[in-house]
């Protein structure tokens, strides 16, 4: 059986502009070069910036620092959006590690999976991820005064969700199973010391960090989070009523101050 | 060659890149797709190290042990020779064929040897595999200049020093066919440029890529001494084969089993069990608590049918599957599994300590199966 | 619950001299004078102090004294004094003991078994107030080749150098960061670095707005918590720093207690007031060496391949390996700090018994990166108890291109190296968020007190490599010959890689 690899239709780096956008065939150039091409087009002043055929190039979007709106199609590499101020990465399919990694501003919004550590240490901007997310979202993830950063997750997440987490918002909509979803994730919210994590499903005690709180998210909880499930619903459609009825739980911070009382002054 | 002189730490320490590919219906394929796809990781290996098992390519000797050797010299070579001649029947010797590679020098001499055991030597003891074993560890440890890199039946292991697609090349990979396929980059924290220290490392049938570092180490090693294994490597992934052989071959212990010791479940999970299974699992961790691979690795685990990925129990390490019909992926990253199969669309991130396991389908349940439904992956979870 | 610790320390006050002016009730921010109007007399609980000595320093008439309790537990050589007090400390808490500052424990200190060598007859040593002498350094990779074309007759450079950070004395100030010290220490710190043509580390607690206009002379560090870390906070550094370790407390996280979290700070580190800010023992994005690489390159990806990037590790067994693994991973830079580093709250257990001496690290990881071919692709820095100019010039001559000194820069300022930094309740204004504390250190003060210690140095340097008659800091870098060991093992010889007095 021969298998025939063609990875990139087109040479890489071509370049087609017309009206403020441009293409890049991203096929197996190294991100350096990628990066350093969509930096220039940001440079320029371009505004809509598209790369096809991407297969695990990094960093896509870092030490961009204007509102430019970056296409992904294919599936970009670790650190996507990495210490990111202000850039939109639309992302076709799935998504690696990393997604966020200390992003400040911007919107990411990916069209299929993300993989490990999203959000990880986030203080600003949106992160929208239609399907599930790996190990340790959102970890460490903090706020401060108006920067309050925003991760939906449309379906499931693995274990370690939102530990540290200092600030910011988390929602989990466990969409694509019938009724209320059982979560599987461990360990949710190991050490939060802020923010908010809202569930839509059930969760046992014994899955949750110790330093969580849980409750029923109230009325004015749901309508708190309805602009960003809408916003979910926008970009990949689904009913945002629906899934706000369908029961939320919320995960807070039992005290700002988890290991105040470890020490022996 | 380094092995005698390497070893003022206590291990060679590495990170890295893994891929595995497995046609489930044993069809094969060349290692092109192998090459295209560790190369699409380079980031995660930095050119000291890369290598390839190879599952189906030597159909002609598929009943006899294959062993591949590297050799400092003629001296070593032919002291290993001797040895072989005493306890094996040579059914064929042959250099391995390289090519010339930008990107990989000074390979040692490589040989590869068909072999079956004298059944005169072999008969008295209970289990020729141990006798195997035994032999390859004896050629490992004393006779110097020489090292046994894989030791399998119809399967071989290609390593060197180098980025892995240089490696592959050299090996001439285009050139052979296989059904399962596993590769690594290798990212080690020095140059002590051996070419018995890339991955996979092999034995038996048994082939281990792993991406990470054992923190429990030390104590696995010394568990394994106990059981006549010598870790001559200094490597974790070298203890990672011995464990797999240890508890699956020796101790007859199932895949699920075997990940329960190495990747064991927290002690507040185990509480929560029911009691029938509470107790096995405390059994395993109270017996085999010195084989507890304690702290990150992600690994694919291969054996002529099987081909498994697992990380440990807090997945430090990443690792992603993937299936598109007949082929089956496990991968440190997404994107080279696409960049080789452009219909792939079913891909998922396992559960940590949670085996992901495809098995070949034997040909009888071939002949059962209906509808084309093929069904030999555990602890998938299709997205 | 009474508590079964003695007083550490007694305070004797003579009455004779003291004049009533409460200067040490006014200083002493752990309440252990007070005066008594009725009977007009100054009084002192014992079992509060903590020998920082700042009331006998402000003392007007020297009519304090402090020193250490004198009465003996009953004696052993297993259940010391400290020993007990540990005990009857958690016996009545259940807590973690914390402590500040770096190990105090007695592990031998290399540098005072390696003597250096002076000329004498067959080379001319060189008087440094007169010629010409050079502590100019450069921290960066370097490439092995550099190719030089010609324009218009003229050399012209063809191989572009990675960013370098250039120090006029190879001596910079080591992360401390904005929370654990004052801003008014920070700013000690920056200015004097400025000043001196050097670099202060802002350690993992982001940098504030005011000092900003320093950047030029900041290292900003990126740890685990990512405190402050924003594009304006990667752009406005010289350099990038990862901290992985610290030598005071190698494999674990830090935490700032929400109580020091100030308005300031809060905004200093964009985290809520009054919250804890906890770094976590990993990055959780490294796990792993290749990424370590990633999180190199991100920094460096995001801004722009403009800035050198350092990777600090605590020193520990396998640091040679470690090293040459985050050289091969891109790091320009890395920085190894001993067990006798600093800190300001470190779980005791852990200062004192996790970790490896300085001197064996710096030879170990300098021999292996040379070993490699590899040494000048990155530079080595290095921190942990470096207490003098004879130290610096001893670890650049093992190896180091420069040395970090935190401890030494905060005694500069007025540390009297109590140890308890954890308790915010400095009476030097350094380790406190109090602002009735801070503003006792002026940072006119504070930043003439670390030139005159850079300066200084500085000086005893180029004295030392006069004597040696070497006038350029590159000459002695790595020149393991110009030192000897006294009184050491063969093994430690070996390690260190200098031979013994005499030989």
């Amino acid at each position: 059986m021969k298998i025939e690899v063609d990875h990139h239709a087109g040479l890489p780096g071509v370049f087609a502009r017309e009206n403020g956008k441009v293409r890049i065939n991203a096929g197996t150039l190294h991100y350096r070069e990628l990066n350093n091409m969509v930096k220039g087009a940001a440079a320029e002043g371009l505004e809509e910036i598209e790369l096809e055929n991407v297969f695990g190039q990094r960093y896509i979007g870092s030490g961009i620092r204007r509102p430019v709106r970056i296409t992904v199609h294919g599936v970009p590499g670790n650190d996507l959006g990495a210490f990111m101020d202000g850039p939109r990465i639309t992302v076709d399919r799935n998504a690696q590690d990393g997604v966020g990694n200390t992003m400040n501003s911007g919107t990411i919004v990916v069209h299929g999976r993300a993989g490990d550590i999203v959000a990880m240490g986030m203080r600003g901007g949106k992160i929208f991820i239609r399907d599930g997310v790996g190990y340790r979202a959102a970890i460490h993830m903090k706020e401060y005064r108006k920067h309050v950063p925003v991760l939906v997750i449309g379906g499931e997440t693995q274990d370690f969700l939102g530990e540290y987490m200092a600030g910011g918002l988390v929602l989990v909509l466990g969409l694509g199973k019938k009724g209320k979803p059982k979560l599987a994730a461990r360990h949710i919210g190991t050490g939060m010391h802020g923010g908010l994590i809202f569930l839509r499903g059930e969760v046992e005690e014994h899955q949750l960090g110790k330093e969580a709180a849980v409750e029923r998210a109230s009325e004015a909880d749901l309508e708190m989070i309805r602009p960003h499930v809408e916003e979910y619903t926008n970009y990949f459609g689904g009913k945002a009523d629906e899934i706000l009825g369908s029961g939320f739980i919320k995960l807070y911070a039992k005290s700002h101050r988890p290991f105040g009382g470890l020490y022996a002054y | 060659m380094l092995r005698g002189a390497r070893v003022r730490d206590d291990k060679d320490f590495s990170g890295c890149s893994i891929f595995g590919m497995m046609n489930l219906r044993g069809e094969k394929f060349n290692g092109d797709p192998m090459i295209t796809a560790i190369a699409n990781m380079k980031e995660r290996s930095n050119g000291l190290g890369g290598g390839f098992a190879a599952y189906g390519i030597y159909p002609q000797y598929a009943e006899l042990y294959c062993f591949q050797l590297m050799y400092d010299d003629q001296a070593a070579k032919e002291e290993t020779e001797g040895y072989l001649k005493d306890s094996f029947s040579l059914e064929g010797a042959e250099v391995i064929p390289t090519r010339s590679c930008e990107g990989v020098s000074d390979p040692p001499l490589l040989w590869r040897y068909f072999l079956q055991p004298r059944e005169s030597i072999a008969c008295d003891l209970e289990d020729v595999d141990d006798f195997v074993v035994r032999a390859v560890m004896h050629i490992n440890v004393f006779i110097d200049g020489a090292f046994v890199f894989s030791s399998g039946k119809d399967m071989g292991v290609f390593k060197g020093v180098g980025f892995p697609e240089d490696v592959g090349r050299f090996f001439r990979l285009d050139e052979y066919e296989g059904y399962i396929w596993v590769a690594h980059g290798r990212f080690p924290t020095n140059t002590q440029a051996w070419w018995g220290g890339a991955h996979p490392f092999n034995i038996l049938d048994w082939s281990v890529v792993h991406n990470g570092e054992i923190s429990s180490y030390g104590i696995n090693m010394r568990h394994l001494e106990m059981y006549g294994y010598k870790c001559t490597l200094f490597t974790d992934t070298e203890v990672i084969a011995y464990a797999v052989d240890l508890l699956v071959r020796r101790h007859g212990l199932s895949i699920e089993d075997m990940s329960r010791v190495l990747a064991a479940p927290l002690w507040s999970e185990i509480d929560r069990m029911p009691a029938r299974e509470r107790e096995a699992h405390v059994a395993l961790r109270q017996s085999y608590g010195s084989l507890l691979l304690n702290g990150p690795f992600s690994i694919i685990i291969s054996n002529r049918e099987q081909m498994i990925g697992l990380t440990d129990r807090i997945r430090l390490r990443p690792l992603v599957a993937g299936r598109n019909g007949d082929f089956m992926y496990i991968s440190s990253e997404e994107a080279p599994m696409h960049l080789v199969d452009d219909t792939l669309k079913d891909t998922w991130i396992p559960h940590g300590g949670v085996p992901v396991v495809a098995e070949l389908i034997k040909p009888a349940a071939r002949e059962e199966e209906t509808g084309g439904k093929v069904l030999s992956i555990s602890g998938a979870e299709p997205a | 619950m009474k508590s079964y610790i003695l007083p550490q320390y007694l305070v004797e006050r003579d009455d004779y001299r003291c004049i009533r002016c409460e200067v040490c009730a006014r200083q002493c921010a752990f309440d252990v004078h007070w005066y008594d109007e009725e009977e007009d007399a100054v009084f002192a609980d014992e079992s509060k102090c903590v020998g920082c000595l700042r009331c006998v320093t402000l003392c007007p008439t020297n009519a304090l004294v402090v020193r250490h309790n004198p009465t003996q537990i009953p004696p052993n050589a297993n259940w010391t004094g400290e020993v007990l007090r540990n005990i009857y400390r958690q016996a009545e808490t259940g807590g973690v003991l914390l402590t500040g500052m770096g190990c105090d424990k007695g592990y031998p200190i290399y540098w005072d078994r390696i003597v250096l060598d002076a000329s004498q007859v067959t080379n001319p040593s060189i008087d440094p107030l007169r010629e010409p002498m050079e502590l100019r350094t450069y921290l960066g990779a370097k490439p092995d080749v550099v190719k030089v074309g010609r324009k218009g007759g003229k050399p012209s450079l063809e191989t572009r150098l990675t960013p370098q950070l250039r120090l006029e004395t190879p001596i910079m100030f080591s992360a401390i960061s904005y929370g654990a010290i004052s801003y008014n220490a920070c700013e000690s710190l920056a200015r004097a670095a400025t000043e001196m043509g050097t670099y202060y580390n802002t350690g993992e607690g982001g940098l504030h707005r005011n000092l900003y206009k320093y950047g030029d002379h900041t290292i900003c560090q990126v740890a685990s918590g990512r405190f402050g870390v924003h594009a304006d906070y990667l752009e406005v550094a010289a350099a990038l720093e990862i901290k992985i370790g610290q030598g005071a407390k190698p494999g674990i996280g830090g935490h700032l207690p929400g109580e020091k979290v100030s308005a300031e700070i809060s905004r200093t580190r964009m985290i809520p007031k009054g919250t804890d800010a906890i770094s976590p023992a990993p990055h959780h994005d490294i796990y792993s060496i290749e990424d370590l690489a990633q999180l190199i390159y991100a920094l460096k990806e995001a801004t722009h391949w403009e800035k050198p990037v350092s990777v600090k590790i605590a020193a520990v067994h396998n640091s040679a390996a470690i090293a040459s693994g985050i050289v091969r991973a891109g790091a320009d830079i890395v920085a190894l700090d001993g067990i006798r580093g600093g800190t300001g709250a470190a779980p005791t257990m852990i200062r004192d018994n996790v970790g490896i001496p300085i001197e064996l690290a710096l030879a170990a990881v300098d021999t292996r990166l040379r070993e490699e071919g590899i040494r000048n692709r990155a530079s080595v820095v290095v921190a942990g108890g470096i207490r003098n100019s004879s130290d610096v010039i001893k670890a650049i001559a093992l190896g180091a291109d420069a040395v970090y000194i935190g401890t030494a820069a905060l005694v500069a300022m007025g540390c009297h190296v109590c140890q308890k930094c954890y308790t915010g309740k400095c009476n030097w204004g350094i380790a406190t968020q109090d602002p009735y504390l801070s503003k006792r250190l002026n940072p006119d003060v504070g930043t003439r007190r670390l030139v005159n210690l850079l300066t200084g140095w500085s000086h005893e340097i180029m004295e030392m490599l006069g004597g040696m008659g070497i006038n350029a800091i590159e000459s002695l870098r790595g020149n393991r010959l110009r030192l000897r060991g006294v009184g050491l093992t063969q093994e430690e010889l070996d390690i260190l890689g200098i031979k013994h007095a005499g030989a």
